[in-house]
């Protein structure tokens, strides 16, 4: 669902809203009215990617249903820090299991509301790159075999935050993490072949599967309104910079994530039927560099000398995402 | 109230939680000074009036506009645009069009016949204005706003000044001139043409005046002193601009030389060119890096066909023929003999090489001192004598319509302020917005609307208006380039951005505060505001 063009130069459809632009043309975060499905009060910490993604995907989830939404979360810093006993931050209908049991519970909801003719209520799942990539893998994997009508949203932040930052099969090479210290020859996380979540869930050749991240607003409203318009296993994936684990002021979350997807790192696609149909392009495109060095997690690849191996193989890894998806090939996304 | 099984506590929401004593720093809303506003001599309020035009409302952006500048159609035609080459976007891809947006603007409001704000309720004090160029019309424009009986007494037949004498008809139409003048003379000035003033002081006193402007234009022409045979013709600059606004243009023949490389120099080499000359050469000692006339005046001349002989001097004028002399720039930039002669064919010389003001209505006022070429005034513009203001060329500064604009709104309000027996305080300045404070990411890229330049050629042979104005579309989308420096544009990112919702909407033209109760002070929402609008704060407690 490509977003109508605009002839418009000034913030044009990269900012929430736009005094300017129709109201039907703004992101539902510019709405007065917008649910705020994650209240204030939360605990998380200040900056927040996770709970700036989780509020991006689920108020325009909400809009898509028309309020009828159900979501089951997995265990992670989203679920702590929403519902330290006896608070909760949810406005709406919330429900928490275990660590590795969200795709399966969330199947299990969505299955009684078929029981019940209650389909015009949708089932949401959510959890962290922990339950998704490592904990949850196998419950996520049937629920996509078993195509069920549930969107599954992966906030991820590339290691396991709430518990003190550990490694996760998410964590992306030479990232320093408590399980992967800067120390020894090959400091931080290993050069390992990695998991790409995406493909994974491509594999599985559901309807839907996309990526997303907190820099591009519109974006990921469209992603969500697309997904939701569609019935089976669908699966989103959005990047979500943490402060904490990635040490950066927490005023550079969204620059980080710009800068993930602008570098080629963190490719931004759609996929139906287990096909890439549409990529979004890289705007301006910028070296690994820039985005390595605003994050204390890959303080090691610079100090005390330059790694220049270690970033080649970073800047390698972005180049082959640009080589793979063609992001740079379509034209770069005019005026709007 | 029963519980549930193993439920101790009352479970609620998280709005309970007032996260905002996590705080060390507040975000909160600014408005930095945008650089074209602080680049305006005439003190416009220049994002604050495309702000309007963005949405299409270009009565309002007038309104705005004409609060400090009575004359927008003269301004988008003559202006040297200092607030173009301030602009944040110039770093991002080019300026915004500012001027062909201000000439838009100006335009519609003659076109539609919108009147300028009413004459303030009478105060019963007596104002003269002497000269009634751009800082005279300005200062009587804004004397009349605030109360004051005005009376502008100029020494031409008609209003102008410098504007009319001065700025060929080509690049201001003289029915632009008087249709702007007219405007204001409908706020009730009352002016006296055709009458020079020789002695300002006993004119103050004579008229019963409480205060008075000089306003006066640098109208006399410097000379240089150059060996001339009997047959060689001579005009300066200024008479020749002047013979033709007066229809009786002089002879240049069909080689000219101006000698010079200001403004006026190359007015006279284009305004040769629609007299017929083959070839009109301008000749400066130095280089054009160094030539005080602005990039557009120069690239428009050379577009026309005009030469130029930079590092050269006239060392001798014959009838028919120049002797030039060759510069060379020392280390210090001055630019230095070097012996090597040079013959130029000219049937006329023009010279361009310096105006300067004739104040001598101040010599009997006591207490006026000159310097520099112009009269000595303090911060308040008045000048030595109580009462006695001046402005424009009259100062000694930089000379322009703008200038002369903005001084004449200054010296309206400053002697309204003396004429209440009030000291005039300077206001607190505003911090800039800098390029820096800018977020490019979310401004899109566009290309600078070029306005359509008539065909040189065609500009050659008349005295047709050189550049075109924009059109209603192509200005709208000019002004939507602004990049709204320093200034909320309501994108509404920082209420999109902030993880803790601690942004609160007001709604359309209300802008956004923050609720200090869940705010964390993570800063996103000044991250990620596009316009520099924003700022963290240390909290005090």
């Amino acid at each position: 669902m490509p977003s109508t063009p605009v002839r418009f130069y000034q913030v044009g459809s990269f900012a929430a809203g736009n005094r300017l632009l129709d109201p039907s043309l703004r992101t539902v975060q510019s709405e007065q009215g917008r649910t705020n499905s994650l209240t204030s009060g939360h605990r998380a910490c200040q900056g927040c990617g996770e709970a700036l993604g989780a509020r991006y995907v689920l108020d325009a989830a909400m809009r898509a249903s028309a309020g009828q939404l159900v979501v089951v979360n997995a265990t992670g810093c989203l679920e702590v820090f929403s519902t330290p006993y006896p608070e909760s931050s949810w406005q709406v209908p919330w429900l928490h299991s275990l660590f590795a049991n969200a795709p399966a519970a969330a199947s299990g909801v969505a299955a009684a509301l078929h029981a019940q003719g209650r389909d015009s209520v949708r089932v949401l799942a959510q959890g962290g790159d922990g339950a998704t990539f490592d904990i949850g893998l196998g419950c996520l994997s049937g629920m996509f075999e078993r195509n069920d009508d549930v969107l599954y949203v992966c906030y991820d932040n590339e290691a396991y935050m709430n518990t003190g930052v550990q490694r996760s099969a998410a964590t992306p090479p030479a990232a320093r993490t408590a399980t992967t210290e800067a120390v020894g020859p090959e400091p931080g996380n290993s050069f390992g072949r990695g998991k790409d979540m995406p493909r994974v869930a491509m594999a599985h050749g559901i309807p839907y599967v996309a990526t997303a991240t907190v820099a591009d607003l519109h974006d990921i409203e469209e992603k969500v309104t697309a997904a939701m318009a569609v019935r089976g296993a669908r699966y989103l994936h959005v990047l979500v910079p943490c402060p904490l684990g990635w040490g950066a002021p927490p005023d550079q979350t969204v620059r980080l994530a710009r800068q993930a997807k602008e570098s080629g790192l963190f490719p931004v696609f759609t996929a139906r039927d287990g096909e890439v149909t549409e990529v979004s392009p890289i705007r301006h495109r910028i070296p690994v560099d820039g985005y390595l060095r605003a994050q204390r997690r890959y303080r090691h690849l610079f100090e005390p000398e330059e790694r220049t191996e270690d970033i080649a193989r970073i800047q390698a890894m972005a180049d082959a995402n640009i080589a793979r998806y063609g992001l740079l090939d379509p034209p770069q996304r005019g005026p709007q | 109230m029963t519980k549930p099984f193993a439920i101790t506590l009352e479970v609620g929401s998280s709005l309970r939680n007032r996260t905002g004593n996590w705080r060390t720093e507040r975000p909160v809303y600014v408005e930095r000074l945008p650089p074209c506003n602080a680049g305006c001599p005439s003190g416009e309020d220049i994002q604050g009036w495309l702000y309007r035009a963005e949405e299409g409302d270009y009565e309002a952006a007038w309104r705005i506009l004409v609060e400090a500048n009575p004359l927008p159609a003269i301004m988008g035609r003559v202006c040297f645009r200092p607030c173009e080459t301030a602009c944040n976007r110039g770093q991002l891809d080019e300026a915004v069009g500012i001027n062909a947006v201000e000439r838009h603007l100006g335009d519609e409001a003659l076109r539609r016949g919108w009147r300028l704000p009413e004459a303030g309720a009478d105060t019963g004090r007596r104002v003269l204005v002497v000269g009634a160029g751009p800082c005279g019309l300005s200062a009587a424009y804004q004397l009349r706003r605030l109360g004051h009986a005005v009376t502008v007494v100029d020494a031409e037949p008609h209003p102008g000044g410098m504007m009319r004498t001065g700025i060929p008809a080509y690049r201001l139409p003289r029915q632009v001139l008087a249709a702007e003048v007219e405007r204001i003379m409908e706020l009730g000035v009352d002016l006296q043409l055709g009458t020079r003033v020789g002695d300002v002081d006993a004119a103050l006193r004579d008229g019963g005046y409480d205060a008075a402007l000089v306003a006066v234009g640098a109208q006399l022409s410097r000379r240089a002193e150059i060996p001339a045979g009997d047959t060689a013709r001579i005009i300066s600059a200024l008479s020749l601009l002047r013979s033709v606004e007066e229809g009786g243009p002089l002879e240049v023949g069909r080689k000219v030389a101006v000698y010079g490389g200001g403004d006026t120099a190359f007015d006279a080499a284009r305004t040769a060119r629609r007299l017929g000359a083959t070839d009109a050469v301008v000749v400066y000692r130095r280089t054009r890096d160094r030539a005080p006339a602005h990039d557009v005046e120069m690239e428009e001349a050379e577009a026309e066909g005009v030469q130029i002989r930079w590092l050269s001097t006239v060392r001798r004028a014959d009838g028919g023929r120049l002797v030039l002399e060759r510069m060379r720039l020392d280390d210090r930039g001055t630019p230095q003999p070097t012996g090597e002669l040079d013959e130029l064919d000219a049937d006329c010389l023009v010279l361009a090489v310096g105006q300067d003001t004739d104040l001598s209505l101040l010599d009997a006022a006591d207490g006026v001192t000159v310097s520099g070429g112009g009269v000595d005034v303090a911060a308040d513009l008045m000048t030595g004598h109580p009462g006695i203001f001046a402005g424009g060329d009259a100062v000694a500064g930089e000379r322009s319509v703008a200038t002369a604009v903005g001084h004449g709104a200054r010296a309206a309000r400053r002697i309204d302020r003396w004429l209440a027996g009030e000291v005039w305080q300077p206001p607190a300045p505003r911090e800039p917005a800098t390029f820096d404070r800018i977020n490019a990411w979310y401004y899109s890229d566009a290309p600078h609307a070029v306005r359509p330049l008539l065909d040189a050629a065609r500009r050659r042979s008349t005295f047709d208006e050189v550049v075109g104005g924009l059109d209603e579309s192509t200005a709208l989308y000019e002004a939507r380039r602004c990049l709204s420096c320093g200034n909320c544009l309501e994108c509404d990112n920082c209420y999109g951005v902030c993880p803790d919702n601690a942004v609160v909407k007001l709604g359309p033209g209300e802008r956004y505060a923050i609720n200090y109760d869940y705010c964390k002070g993570c800063g996103l929402c000044v991250a990620e505001c596009p316009c520099g609008a924003m700022a963290m704060i240390p909290e005090t407690t």
